[in-house]
C-alpha cells in the first residue's frame, strides 16, 4: 500500500502538486491521469523516492519515505519511464542484471529469475546479448520493466510506459501488462493521459488538474458521476480520440 | 593554495555524492540544500592570481640571464659557449656582445646588468682584484666572492699576453724574446690602449726589462694586425690564443724573465645566478687546450660567426665527452630524448587524469563550485606555456618536476571539462532510471554515470596526451630534457638538423600517442555505446 499523506511539491511559488492525501491499495492499480502539468509525473517521482515532497510525507508498506531510507525503499519499487530508460552501454541482460548484481544475487538465482521475466514479460531470450539500440521499442519496455521487476518489487511504478510505441504494439503490451498485473498482485502506479488505457489497466483511476485531485473513482464512477465540468471535458476529449 | 582549494571542493562533492536524491534539472528546489559554499574559494582565487602576477616578475628576474664579452674574438666565442650552455639548461640568454675592456664588463657584472662574462685569471688578479701578490685559484674566489662574484673552475688554455712582430722582420732582426728588444728600441710599437694601461701591460712590462722604447702608439687590437701588415708598427701586444697570429704570419716573443702572469679562462658570474647556471658555466673546466681555442678562434674569425664557433665547441665537446663514434649518438640521444619525453608526458598525463576526472566530475554537478573550477583550470589553459614554465621556475626549480607540475595542469582543462561535459550530458532519463533502481551514488557514478560518458572523458584525454606532447618539447627550455632538448639546442647553436630531429620526433610521438588512445578508446568504450541502431 501506498499512502500519500498531505504532499505537496512546490518549485518557487509554483506548485506542481498541491496538498493532497491518496491512497494507493495494496495489490491493485492505481493509474494516475491528467493532460500535461497536472502533476501526475511529478508526483509519481515523490513515490519513487527520486524527488523530496516539499511538504507531507510518503509512505510505503508502512514505511515512511526519507533520506535515509529512500535508497532501501527504492529496491521495494520497481519504476518504469517512457522511453524505458535502458542503460546504453548495457545489454539487455545486463541491464536486467545490473541491480541484482549490485546487492549481490549469486549467478544461479540471478539466471533464474532473469528466464522467469522472459517469460512473464514475453521477451525472447536471445534478445538479453543484444544492446538497447539493437531492441525495437516495444522489446525495450519488455525489458524495462523486467529490469524493474528483478528485485520482486511490492509496488511497480510505470510513468507512461506505452507512450512511445506505435498503436498495435501498445495495444499487445497494454494486454501482457493486464496479465502481468494480475499475476504478480503488486500495487501497482500508472501515470498515462489516456482514459482508456487507464480503464483497461487500472482499478481505480486518479484524475488530477493543476496539482490537485479532480475526482478519484473507477472508470464507471468517471463516466456515470463526474465530478465536474472538466470531468466531462476531460472525458470528451478522450472519446473523440478513440472515436477517429 | 590549489590544494587547499581541491580539498574543499572534494570534501563538498563527497557531501552531496551521499545524498540518494539525484537532481533533475536545474530548479534548485529539486535537490537538497547545499552546504554553504565555503568563503575560502573567492579569496583563493585572489590569492592565486597575486601569486601568478608576483611570481612572473621573479621569474623574470631569474631565468633571464645575460652574458657580456669583452671586445674580441675569444671573448665572444667564450660568451657565444656560456650562453649556448645557458639557454641548454633552460634559461633565456641574451649575449651583450664586445661590450668593451675588462672595467666595464666588470662593473656591468657588479651592477647585474650582465650575469656572466668571460674573463682571465691574470686579469682578475692584476686588474680587478689590483693584488700586489700572486693569488692562488681559492684566494681569487673568496676575494671576489666578498663582492658578490663568483668564479669558475679553470677552462684549460693559458691565454696569456704576448708580444708579436712578423716572422720574416724578426728573423732578420734575430729577435726571438722580448729581451732581445733592447737592441732595437726604435722599432715602431702599437700595443692597445688596454695593454697600455693595464698594470701587468706596457709599461711595467718594459720596466721589468729595462727597455725604452721610442715609437709607441695606441691603436686597437684588430687594427694592429692590419699595421703590423702594412708596416707602420712592428711590434704590438697579442693573445697567445689569437688566430690571427698564424694567420698573418706572426711570432710571439719569449717572455724570457717571465713578466706575464698566467691567464686561463674562467667565466666570473654573479653569486645569485642560479645553481644550475654555475654548474653548466663549471662543466666547461678542461675541457678547451690553447690549440682548441686557437681553432676556434680561427673559426670565428673565418667564418665571422661566434655561434657557429661555439658550435664547433658543443660539437667537440659532445664527443670527448661520449667518445663513441656520431653515428651511434645521435640514436641514442634521440632514444634518451623520447624516453624521457614520454617520462614527462606520461606522468603529468597520470597525473592529469588522476585529478581532472574527480575534478571534471564535481564540476559535472550544477553550482558555483563548476564555475570555479572550470574558470580557474580554463584561466591556466590561456597562460602561455613558456611563461608558465617560467612562473613555476621561481618555486620549484628548472628541474623536470617544474616541467610535470606545468603539463599536468596543461592537461588538466580538456580532461576537466570533457568530464564535466560528459557527465552533464548524460539524459536526465538515464540519471532517473539509475536512481530508480536503488543504486547508491557511488555505483551511479561507476555504473552508470562513468561508463556513459567515457567516450567523452576518453576525448578529452587524448587531447590532453597529443597537446602535452607538443607542449612537452618547451621542458627543455627549463632544464627538464626531452625532445624539446634537441629542439632547443639546435636553436641556440641556429643548427637546423637539430632542430627538426627533435620537431619530427615529437611530432611523430604525437601521432603514435593519437594511435594508442584510438586503441585505448576501442579497448574502455562500452560497445552498446557505438552501436547505431539499425
Amino acid at each position: 500500500m501506498i499512502e500519500l499523506k498531505g504532499i505537496s511539491k512546490q518549485y518557487g511559488e509554483a506548485y506542481a502538486v498541491r496538498t493532497l492525501d491518496l491512497t494507493m491499495p495494496s495489490g491493485q492499480t492505481t493509474a494516475l491521469i491528467g493532460p500535461s502539468g497536472c502533476g501526475k509525473s511529478t508526483l509519481l517521482r515523490m513515490i519513487a523516492g527520486l524527488i523530496p515532497p516539499t511538504t507531507g510525507e510518503v509512505v510505503i508498506d508502512g514505511q515512511t519515505l526519507t533520506l535515509d531510507t529512500a535508497l532501501k525503499l527504492r529496491r521495494q519499487i520497481g519504476y518504469v519511464i517512457q522511453d524505458g530508460g535502458l542503460f546504453p552501454h548495457l545489454t539487455a541482460g545486463q541491464n536486467v542484471a545490473l541491480m541484482a548484481k549490485h546487492v549481490g544475487m549469486p549467478q544461479e538465482e540471478l539466471e533464474a529469475r532473469i528466464a522467469e521475466l522472459c517469460e512473464l514479460t514475453r521477451f525472447p531470450g536471445d534478445g538479453l546479448s543484444r544492446y538497447p539500440v539493437e531492441l525495437s521499442g516495444g522489446q525495450r519496455q519488455r525489458v524495462s520493466l523486467m529490469r524493474a521487476l528483478m528485485l520482486k518489487p511490492s509496488s511497480l511504478l510505470l510513468d507512461e510506459p506505452l507512450g512511445a510505441l506505435d498503436p498495435m504494439v501498445r495495444a499487445g503490451l497494454q494486454a501482457d501488462l493486464k496479465e502481468i498485473f494480475k499475476q504478480l498482485g503488486q500495487t501497482v502506479v500508472l501515470v498515462t493521459h489516456d482514459m482508456g488505457e487507464a480503464g483497461y489497466l487500472a482499478d481505480k483511476i486518479v484524475l488530477l488538474r493543476e496539482g490537485s485531485v479532480v475526482q478519484e473513482g473507477t472508470l464507471e464512477d468517471f463516466q456515470v458521476r463526474p465530478a465536474d465540468l472538466f470531468v466531462t471535458h476531460f472525458l470528451t476529449a478522450q472519446r473523440s480520440l478513440v472515436a477517429l | 593554495m590549489r590544494v587547499s582549494v581541491r580539498c574543499a571542493s572534494l570534501t563538498r562533492w563527497k557531501d552531496r555524492a551521499s545524498s540518494p536524491w539525484i537532481s533533475i534539472g536545474r530548479r534548485s528546489d529539486d535537490r537538497f540544500p547545499r552546504a554553504p559554499l565555503r568563503r575560502g574559494t573567492g579569496t583563493a582565487a585572489t590569492v592565486i592570481t597575486a601569486l601568478i602576477l608576483l611570481s612572473t616578475t621573479l621569474a623574470q628576474a631569474q631565468s633571464h640571464l645575460t652574458v657580456g664579452s669583452k671586445k674580441f674574438t675569444e671573448s665572444y666565442v667564450l660568451g657565444e659557449i656560456a650562453r649556448g650552455l645557458l639557454t641548454k639548461q633552460g634559461f633565456v640568454v641574451a649575449h651583450k656582445q664586445g661590450m668593451g675592456a675588462t672595467l666595464i664588463l666588470w662593473g656591468a657584472l657588479k651592477s647585474g646588468s650582465i650575469d656572466v662574462y668571460p674573463e682571465y685569471t691574470g686579469t682578475i688578479g692584476e686588474e680587478i682584484l689590483k693584488s700586489k701578490s700572486k693569488l692562488t685559484p681559492t684566494q681569487m674566489r673568496a676575494e671576489l666572492a666578498k663582492q658578490g662574484i663568483g668564479m669558475t673552475d679553470e677552462l684549460g688554455f693559458n691565454n696569456t699576453y704576448t708580444l708579436v712582430m712578423k716572422a720574416d722582420k724578426a728573423n732578420a732582426l734575430g729577435i726571438t724574446k722580448i729581451s732581445d728588444l733592447k737592441a732595437h728600441t726604435d722599432l715602431p710599437s702599437g700595443p692597445t690602449t688596454e695593454f697600455l694601461g693595464r698594470k701587468d701591460g706596457w709599461n711595467p712590462l718594459m720596466a721589468r726589462y729595462g727597455i725604452t722604447m721610442t715609437s709607441v702608439k695606441g691603436i686597437e687590437h684588430k687594427l694592429g694586425y692590419a699595421a703590423l701588415n702594412s708596416g707602420s708598427i712592428d711590434i704590438k701586444d697579442a693573445y697567445s690564443t689569437d688566430a690571427d697570429i698564424a694567420v698573418n704570419n706572426l711570432v710571439s716573443l719569449k717572455d724570457d724573465l717571465g713578466f706575464f702572469p698566467q691567464y686561463k679562462a674562467v667565466y666570473l658570474y654573479r653569486l645569485s645566478v642560479p645553481k644550475k647556471a654555475v654548474e653548466a658555466l663549471n662543466s666547461t673546466a678542461g675541457t678547451l687546450d690553447e690549440s682548441a681555442m686557437t681553432k676556434l678562434n680561427a673559426e670565428a674569425d673565418r667564418t665571422k660567426n661566434y655561434v657557429a664557433a661555439a658550435n664547433l665547441y658543443f660539437k667537440q665537446h659532445k664527443e670527448m665527452a661520449v667518445g663513441a663514434e656520431a653515428s651511434n649518438n645521435i640514436w641514442s640521444e634521440l632514444l634518451a630524448e623520447t624516453g624521457q619525453h614520454l617520462l614527462l608526458v606520461g606522468v603529468s598525463l597520470a597525473l592529469a587524469v588522476l585529478f581532472g576526472i574527480p575534478l571534471g566530475i564535481r564540476a559535472g554537478r550544477p553550482g558555483a563550485a563548476s564555475t570555479v573550477i572550470l574558470g580557474i583550470t580554463g584561466l591556466i589553459q590561456t597562460v602561455p606555456s613558456l611563461a608558465l614554465f617560467a612562473i613555476l621556475v621561481p618555486w620549484l626549480g628548472t628541474e623536470p618536476r617544474t616541467a610535470v607540475l606545468a603539463l599536468f595542469l596543461y592537461s588538466l582543462l580538456p580532461i576537466v571539462r570533457n568530464t564535466a561535459t560528459g557527465l552533464s550530458g548524460i539524459s536526465p532519463s538515464l540519471r532517473e532510471s539509475a536512481a530508480a533502481l536503488g543504486l547508491d551514488a557511488k555505483a551511479r557514478l561507476f555504473k552508470v554515470e562513468l561508463p556513459l560518458a567515457s567516450p567523452t572523458i576518453l576525448a578529452g584525454i587524448k587531447v590532453s596526451a597529443v597537446i602535452n606532447v607538443g607542449t612537452a618539447t618547451i621542458a627543455a627550455f627549463i632544464g627538464a630534457g626531452g625532445l624539446g632538448q634537441s629542439i632547443q639546442t639546435g636553436l641556440a647553436l641556429t643548427d637546423n638538423a637539430l632542430i627538426l630531429r627533435g620537431g619530427i620526433a615529437a611530432a611523430v610521438l604525437a601521432i603514435l600517442v593519437q594511435l594508442l588512445f584510438e586503441g585505448v578508446d576501442r579497448l574502455l568504450i562500452p560497445k552498446g555505446l557505438k552501436l547505431r541502431a539499425p
